[in-house]
């Protein structure tokens, strides 16, 4: 590799010639300031804080885009450039809402950073004679998220970001100037612009201009209501990531104090979504099982089957490729089984009427908030879930109520709903369903065979993951679509191999639900040194490790509910309470 | 029959909204009635210039000058001139200066004209732009012919670089080195026209391509050949639908000619060219906004480097030029480039059209060599400031510029002379301001323009000219300190020194230009609340003086009944119910309404 000679203040250096003036700097240990940079994704040099004087260009220049060259020269410390920094500080500041102690990103708001740094005089928010005013509030909001201009710093990080991770680009800037502001196109609705709720822009945002929709409210007045049971479930993937809000290092599981949290917040009742991933993988295992017979019988039967836990693929599926609603499986996602089987079931089994039932879902993705909400999640009157809250607005109730999270002892939940196996933990990873799920119809439909537990085949960040396995002599071939950029993709190579697939399990997010839009944010700065899918996902894969059991159809409690109460999998009782539908959904028009 | 004489109807869009296509349209009839329509040619050219005195009608070979044209000036103008060959006296040009008043002069003689070198121009106004033919016949498309027969690429840009000319978009960056740093990639290339033209008070180029379009259409060729492209667009903003129409038939005919497509002259080199229309935005006469807008996205700039010329259109080599910088392009190739550079001065060669406009008697467009000194531009050329008006400032470079004063008046106008005082050359238009501008409400309306026009994408551009447009709405209002006027110089800098692009880089210097220039009037704003120049509304009352004679004419017209009065005697203006919107002060006979 070519390397290249340059000198920052004075300190000289040997790069290699494909590194940027920050990356440069970054050697050098010198961190330059920078708001709207993302590496590999936004580096459009818009925010202009992270300029430097390069001898030779007359004006100030941006260190985050431009590449090194043999022999520049560069001062990042002068006071030319401190004025720079601190004047377009304070023009930022000067069109933003501040509401820091409400604001979503308070502990980690990467312009909350900037402005303590540099020490920044509000100089330019509304002054005496009301003369600067602030960018009138411009709100685009749905079930599952809110855009909130006022504090918008239009870094462009989420426009490109959208792009970068799904290939849709459903964000973009509107009008001009300084009356710009980012939303969908003309901002009409969010919700009917053929966005997926997936929350990368969420995730991507330095700033709290684009937020989950609030559920902690709602929550709170559930857990305040005498007459209300309330019962708590998290998902997979809040163990591997709650302890980053409270300052523990990446990659620790805290299962056991977020239970003990949920009880100190005032739940009646605890219990874990593991447990409906593992009643997932009975009910799709099995129509998986139900249409490969039906294909080798030579009936017609929509195959490959897709996974259905993810509404962000449905919404996408939904959208884009409405022709592929056939394929998805009809069980429904491992929340709304959870929230289902608690009012059905659980709820008799322990004398409480499922009218008084309220169930909180944390959750480690946006999208399930409009999932939540869909029409079809009901049965005789009862939602299958009441409210979702995010990781983050958990941890935020938490440290609302003052409660030490790193002080508690862990907590061990009584509930049967609260027990699984390892293949119900892996499905916050990329790749975790389709492992689950193998492992369960190999079973099967081998009946009396032992088998290894491990497909490693299917795990891991590549974009579309293949495996092929043979069962009872027949041929599987599987696929795993890492993040919705690349469904496309698989929809090509399905076109292009028909018969070739026969189960594809796809994950809006890239890593799988461990990377969700709900889950804590990694500052961009933080983002440049790890792998957060990689960190997250081996605290599944780990748990899965040390389980006892290790597949869905050895989980005791969901074998006992089966028994007790709904009979055979993707039975009739299954079908009505478990299994779901589809609907085609438009875009608003953008042509007259 | 052989033709005797030539009506030459200016066509160009400023006379063409003074009716001068119905001027036309008479000429035709009339000429058919009388008879001689066989022996008189009338057509439309492109502009002439003097757009002062439009609509234009120029007779050839007489060269006699005829201005303020109606249609009903057509038939006596006809059988005076056209039929008994006597001069139209009602409206034939007469130069306006008291020596001269009663002399009739020439197109050649004019005084407007003398003291100018039209090379940009040269066909405007002798042409018939919609054919192809007439360019021909004015030695058009041979430049082509000796560059593709005749020259090597190479050889074509040490012309180009030899003869000095530099980017007359403004950016003065030396042409042929542009083309040498494009030509040094491998593989494809575009030629771009910028044709955008955003200035405000700027209508150069659209002259250019309303009334020579195949000196661009010649030049891009040239271009293309010299760094090795095939394909070229003129950028043009949509606000301009003549030219775009003149331009769509030009490349038309060019490529019916065989001078346009494939194997032109038979030697195998091929050139594509098509027009691709702006939708409105200032920003997209910037460069790599252009390109964005050409990749039919949002069109915001793009960080320099990489530069269009290693990194261009759709990422490949691209060339960007002015209209103004390529209709130098084949007068260069065919008087050569020591021809070129033996005009102008010792720091820049050619000539500039400069945009004439405001407090001037003959507003219009003007070609001089650089190093012209403004003194010429604007009393010998421009007729000096009308109504005995004094010469307070004139505004260059347009929202980037700056503004000249009295004491620049004999300064030779080139690039580097502009930029030492805190201007720039720009597009090359000028406004003349005499002793009723405000300077600080002329900062004000740049100001306002690039406010309006930033694309957003940088935060000094679009939340900081915005904080200096509060400030200077303020100031213009009373209600700015001596802070503000500190900080106002504080901010401007900073956007200067951080901003992403061209225009948030130079949207400071017009207010930066008029506070180095014109302090006393920033601080009579704050410190006394008054405005000089009387133009800042808050800042100025209206009132009566004892020259009234009490006719009633000012209370009559005004439309919010703010002036009491009995007749005969002097009147009064409330000013509290007065706003100040001048009517009464037209309105009275004997001039006895003031601002103070």
């Amino acid at each position: 590799m070519n390397k290249v000679n340059l000198t920052i203040n004075g300190i000289q250096l040997e790069v290699p010639s494909t590194y940027t003036i920050m990356d440069a700097a970054n050697v050098a240990g010198i961190e330059l300031p920078r708001l709207c940079f993302l590496k590999g994704i936004n580096e459009i040099g818009a925010c202009r804080l992270c300029v430097v004087e390069i001898e030779g260009f007359r004006t100030l220049k941006t260190s985050c885009n431009i590449t090194v060259a043999e022999g520049m020269v560069v001062k990042t410390n002068t006071p030319r450039v401190q004025k720079a920094i601190v004047t377009n500080l304070k023009l930022i500041a000067g069109n933003h809402r501040f509401e820091c102690w409400k604001c979503p990103r308070e502990d980690n708001c990467e312009l909350l950073r900037l402005l303590r740094m540099y020490n920044i005089e509000n100089d330019y928010q509304e002054d005496q004679t009301g003369t600067f005013e602030i960018k009138e509030r411009i709100v685009n909001e749905s079930k599952a998220m809110v855009i909130d201009s006022s504090k918008c710093v239009l870094c462009g990080r989420c426009v490109s970001a959208c792009v970068y991770y799904t290939g849709l680009g459903i964000l973009n800037y509107n009008n001009r100037g300084s009356n710009t502001f980012v939303g969908p196109a003309l901002n009409l609705p969010i919700e009917t612009a053929g966005c997926l709720y997936c929350g990368k822009c969420i995730q991507s945002c330095p700033v709290g201009a684009i937020k989950e929709q609030d559920g902690i409210e709602q929550a709170i007045s559930y857990v305040n209501n005498k007459e209300y049971y309330t019962v708590a479930c998290i998902a997979p993937s809040v163990r591997a990531a709650m302890g980053e809000e409270f300052n523990y290092k990446f990659g620790k599981n805290v299962e056991g104090q977020i239970y003990a949290a949920l009880n100190k917040l005032g739940f009646d009742d605890i219990t874990d979504v593991n447990y409906a991933a593992d009643v997932t993988i009975m009910e799709e295992g099995t129509e998986l099982i139900h249409r490969i017979k039906k294909h080798l019988a030579g009936e017609e039967v929509a195959l490959p089957m897709f996974t259905s836990c993810c509404p962000g693929w449905i919404r996408y599926a939904e959208t884009y490729y409405p022709e592929l609603m056939p394929n998805l499986s009809t069980t429904k996602s491992p929340q709304q089984i959870q929230g289902a089987l608690i009012k059905h079931y659980y709820a008799k089994k322990i004398g409480v009427d499922p009218k008084q039932v309220k169930v909180v879902s944390i959750m480690p993705c946006i999208a399930k908030k409009f999932e939540c909400d869909r029409p079809e999640m009901e049965n005789d009157g009862l939602r299958d879930i009441d409210c979702v809250l995010t990781t983050r607005e958990l941890a935020r109730w938490i440290k609302r109520n003052d409660i030490k999270f790193r002080d508690l002892a862990d907590y061990e939940p009584a509930s049967p709903l609260a027990k699984y196996t390892g293949a119900g933990v892996i499905f916050g990873s990329t790749g975790g369903v389709m492992e689950a799920a193998l492992r369960t119809v190999k079973d099967i439909m081998e009946k009396g065979h032992e088998h290894q537990v491990d497909i490693k085949a299917v795990r891991g960040m590549k974009n579309i993951k293949e495996a092929t396995m043979t069962i009872n002599g027949i041929e599987l071939t599987v696929a795993v679509v890492n993040g919705a950029k690349y469904i496309p993709e698989m929809v090509k190579r399905i076109k292009k191999n028909p018969g070739k697939y026969a189960f594809v399990e796809v994950m809006a997010c890239t890593g799988g639900c461990i990377n969700g839009g709900g889950q804590p944010i990694v500052p961009s700065y933080v983002a440049e040194t790890i792998d957060i899918r990689q960190v997250r996902s081996k605290v599944l894969y780990t748990a899965d490790k040390n389980s006892t059991f290790r597949k869905s159809h050895e989980n005791s409690c969901v074998l006992e509910m089966y028994k007790e109460f709904l009979g055979e999998p993707y039975g009739e009782l299954a079908h009505k309470l478990l299994h779901t539908t589809y609907t085609k959904r438009e875009t608003y028009p953008i042509d007259d | 029959m052989a033709i005797r004489a030539q009506v030459v109807v200016c066509g160009g869009t400023s006379c063409r909204s003074s009716n001068s296509v119905k001027i036309k349209e008479e000429f035709d009839r009339v000429l058919k009635e009388i008879g001689i329509d066989k022996e008189i040619l009338v057509f439309q050219s492109g502009c002439f210039g003097l757009c002062e005195k439009g609509p234009v009608v120029v007779i050839y070979p007489d060269e006699t000058f005829y201005g303020h044209m109606t249609v009903a000036d057509v038939e006596p103008l006809c059988r005076e001139h056209l039929l008994k060959g006597r001069v139209y006296d009602k409206k034939v040009y007469k130069e306006k200066n008291k020596d001269d008043i009663a002399k009739i002069k020439l197109f050649h003689e004019m005084n407007f004209y003398a003291k100018q070198e039209r090379i940009v121009l040269r066909n405007c106004g002798i042409i018939d732009p919609t054919n192809i033919e007439e360019y021909i016949g004015r030695e058009g498309y041979e430049a082509l012919g000796k560059v593709l027969t005749k020259m090597t690429p190479t050889e074509v840009i040490d012309e180009v670089s030899a003869s000095g000319l530099a980017g007359r978009g403004g950016g003065g960056f030396p042409t042929g080195k542009k083309w040498f740093f494009a030509a040094k990639n491998k593989g494809k290339h575009y030629v771009i026209c910028n044709a955008d033209e955003g200035d405000p008070g700027a209508f150069m180029n659209r002259s250019v391509m309303e009334g020579d379009p195949h000196a661009i259409i010649e030049a891009m060729e040239i271009a293309g050949y010299a760094i090795g492209s095939d394909q070229g667009y003129i950028y043009i903003r949509a606000e301009y639908p003549l030219a775009v129409e003149t331009l769509e038939n030009a490349i038309k005919q060019a490529y019916e000619y065989g001078l346009l497509g494939k194997n032109i002259f038979g030697t195998g080199f091929n050139f594509d060219l098509e027009l691709r229309l702006g939708a409105g935005a200032f920003v997209c006469g910037e460069e790599t906004a252009l390109l964005a807008s050409i990749e039919g996205q949002r069109g915001m700039p793009r960080n320099k480097p990489p530069f269009p010329a290693n990194k261009g259109l759709w990422q490949i080599p691209t060339i960007i030029n002015n209209v103004g910088t390529f209709a130098n392009i084949t007068q260069i190739i065919r008087n050569g480039a020591t021809w070129f550079s033996n005009i102008g001065d010792e720091t820049a060669k050619g000539t500039k059209v400069f945009a004439l406009g405001g407090k001037i008697n003959n507003t219009g467009l003007v070609e001089v060599p650089i190093g012209t000194t403004l003194r010429t531009i604007i009393y010998d050329i421009g007729g000096g400031i009308p109504n005995g008006k004094k010469f307070k400032a004139v505004q260059t470079g347009g929202p980037s510029g700056g503004c000249l004063t009295e004491k620049d008046l004999d300064m030779p106008i080139n690039y580097k002379n502009l930029i030492a005082r805190g201007t720039m050359m720009g597009s090359g238009a000028m406004i003349v301001m005499d002793e009723d501008n405000c300077m600080v409400d002329v900062a004000r309306f740049f100001l306002e323009f690039t406010v309006d026009e930033s694309c957003g994408k940088c935060t000094p551009c679009r939340e900081g000219t915005k904080r200096m447009l509060e400030m200077l709405n303020k100031i213009c209002a009373g209600k700015g300190t001596m802070e503000d006027l500190t900080e106002l110089k504080e901010l401007a800098l900073t956007i200067k020194d951080s901003a992403l692009c061209g225009l948030g880089q130079t949207a400071p210097n017009p207010v930066l230009s008029t506070m180095a220039n014109f302090y006393d009037e920033y601080v009579a704003h704050v410190t006394d609340q008054s405005c000089p120049a009387g133009v800042c509304k808050a800042l100025i009352h209206y009132s009566i003086t004892d020259k009234c004679i009490g006719c009633g004419k000012c209370a009559r017209n005004c439309p919010v009944g703010a002036i009491s009065g009995k007749i005969k005697e002097k009147h009064v203006i409330d000013t509290a119910i007065c706003i100040k919107c001048g009517t009464c002060k037209t309105a009275c006979p004997v001039g006895a309404i003031v601002t103070k």
